[in-house]
């Protein structure tokens, strides 16, 4: 005879601390191809322009190309990875239909949101972190504001977090889905300043790349690191978090709304 | 109080109607059959009863709780089986099972997802991935999850489909156990004979209408047709006159004629109306339609229309 017992205590942030374990859980799971393919991608990128390409290369007064570029390799791992942590784990829910489980769930709007967005912070940090580890092998940084550096990382992650969310939303299949990562992502990062300074550019490029809002992201973080910058923390920071905030409202409407998630 | 109240629901997608003005109440401890043929709403009104459709108009609500405003507590009162097998292919059924508990906010409790597992025959399989088990086993996963969390009320949305015989007995007597102990039950299913034996009341929907809304055993005695097979001393050539209203046929070269009873009318005026004509009785029969007739008889679906009537 089956013995159903009374005790049946409900824990209200269980639902947000299981799905988050859930998350994080799975990119671990399939670490090969979350973890350890950006972090290799990001070492080639650090041994071309760090120890080959990076020996010829001189774009910023006083500081060496390695120096230069290391900051951005290091946030432009954070945002894909973010990116594609969310976009694909809420995506593959939503294809797959495995999004019902959590529907019928008392997993509440913010709760779902901050589980998916946490362990995507978590991914893309770790590559972040990673890279940079294995970038002393090519440079050292001056670290001139670790603390501002650390905040523009997690801002970076939460914002592509959320870009992720909305993604996976708004996408009709997988090609749809990589479109935002290959045609919307990818030139912003390449032209937003991870490879050279924008102030570099003649006329109109270097004035159009300040309407690149990566350029910010990329910009802040490297200021950080390293002093110098083509803009200023104020705006490289308001710039950002206005976005990220943006963002945040924007999954926020849509995950409460249920939008494309139930029918 | 009763365990699910609903009051004139509607849904539609895409302008199209799908769900129109349905209500009914589920008692605790009910175990409640939603039946229909394909695309009659059954799914969609569970699914807004679930939380994974969004509620056009109407209200559900689930042991007085509503399921909008109050859906953390009516979710936590609900288990679902869903028609479709949901995967995910990351983890391990053991894992699944534990991690589900938790989306409901409940400790994971070894001594029940133990039970679960027994009771399930899913213990050899409790280190596969979703993508490892086969039809069966994906389907009694999924009940041993919609139960993880001990709801009260269990929605199994076709829950047999696709699954053998012995299995199918098998969870429905899992089923009826379950809903022994207090766990109140709305089913849909394809199966009509098993509708039939596990269900205390019917409801019949077509087109996004209930048409029907009954205790089992009510309804199919107040729609159902009764035959009365009576095989004759000597074979008869033409039926009497007399008893052309209830649409005779004559079987087996004559020695057998074939009565339809009208409902809640016995045998006895027939009976008397044959020794009126002389003829002479050697046995007779009678025979009761089920469930099925009478929902062929609702929805007039005729058999291998794709809905619920034919019997798999």
């Amino acid at each position: 005879m089956v013995a159903i017992s009374q005790d049946n205590k409900y824990y209200p942030w269980l639902p947000f601390v299981t799905l988050l374990r859930k998350e994080i859980l799975r990119f671990w799971r399939v670490s090969t191809q979350t973890l350890l393919t950006p972090i290799v991608t990001a070492s080639l990128y650090l041994f071309i322009f760090g120890a080959t390409l990076g020996e010829r290369l001189n774009v910023l007064e006083g500081f060496s190309y390695a120096q230069f570029v290391i900051p951005g390799l290091i946030i432009m791992g954070v945002i894909n990875n973010t990116f594609a942590n969310t976009s694909s784990s809420l995506f593959m829910s939503r294809y797959l239909g495995g999004i019902v489980d959590l529907l019928v769930t008392p997993v509440s709007p913010p709760q779902f949101i901050m589980a998916y967005t946490l362990a995507a912070m978590l991914r893309g940090l770790l590559v972040g972190t990673v890279v940079w580890l294995i970038s002393t092998l090519f440079a050292v940084l001056p670290w001139e504001s670790p603390l501002l550096a650390i905040l523009m990382a997690i801002l970076a992650s939460f914002l592509f977090a959320q870009f992720g969310l909305i993604a996976a939303i708004y996408a009709h299949n997988f090609d749809t889905l990589s479109m935002y990562s290959n045609f919307l992502i990818l030139p912003l990062v390449y032209l937003g300043g991870v490879f050279y300074p924008i102030s570099i550019l003649p006329d109109p490029w270097g004035t159009f790349s300040y309407l690149n809002p990566l350029f910010y992201l990329i910009d802040g973080f490297r200021h950080a690191i390293i002093g110098v910058g083509d803009t200023s923390y104020l705006l490289a920071f308001g710039v950002s978090s206005g976005i990220a905030a943006t963002l945040f409202v924007w999954a926020a409407w849509l995950i409460g709304k249920g939008y494309r998630l139930r029918a | 109080m009763n365990a699910l109240d609903i009051e004139n629901l509607h849904k539609s997608f895409d302008g199209v109607a799908a769900v129109k003005g349905v209500s009914f109440a589920i008692k605790k401890g009910e175990i409640f059959g939603l039946l229909g043929p394909n695309g009659a709403g059954k799914s969609t009104t569970i699914n807004m009863i679930a939380g994974v459709v969004r509620l056009g108009t109407g209200s559900i609500t689930a042991f007085g709780y509503d399921n909008q405003r109050d859906y953390r507590h009516t979710r936590r009162m609900l288990g679902v089986v869903h028609q479709e097998v949901v995967i995910d292919n990351f983890f391990t059924v053991d894992q699944a099972l534990q991690l589900h508990a938790g989306y409901y906010g409940v400790k994971d409790d070894p001594a029940w997802r133990q039970l679960l597992i027994e009771r399930l025959g899913l213990k050899p399989h409790l280190n596969k991935v979703m993508l490892k088990l086969s039809g069966g086993l994906k389907r009694r996963f999924m009940i041993a999850k919609a139960l993880i969390h001990r709801p009260q009320l269990l929605l199994l949305d076709e829950p047999t489909a696709g699954v053998d015989v012995e299995l199918r007995h098998g969870l429905w007597e899992f089923v009826r156990e379950i809903n022994q102990q207090g766990t109140t039950i709305l089913l849909t299913t394809h199966y009509l004979e098993e509708a039939e034996v596990m269900c205390d009341r019917i409801a019949i929907m077509n087109h996004g209408e209930l048409i029907a809304l009954e205790e089992t055993q009510k309804l199919i005695r107040r729609l159902s047709r009764r035959q009365l097979r009576v095989w004759l001393e000597q074979p008869l050539q033409e039926v009497p006159a007399i008893l052309e209203q209830y649409l005779p046929q004559l079987k087996e070269d004559g020695n057998v004629l074939l009565l339809n009873l009208p409902a809640g009318e016995g045998a006895g005026k027939i009976l008397t109306l044959l020794a009126e004509s002389g003829l002479r009785v050697r046995d007779v029969e009678t025979d009761q339609s089920g469930l099925e007739e009478v929902f062929i008889h609702l929805t007039g679906m005729k058999g291998g229309d794709g809905g619920n009537q034919s019997r798999q």
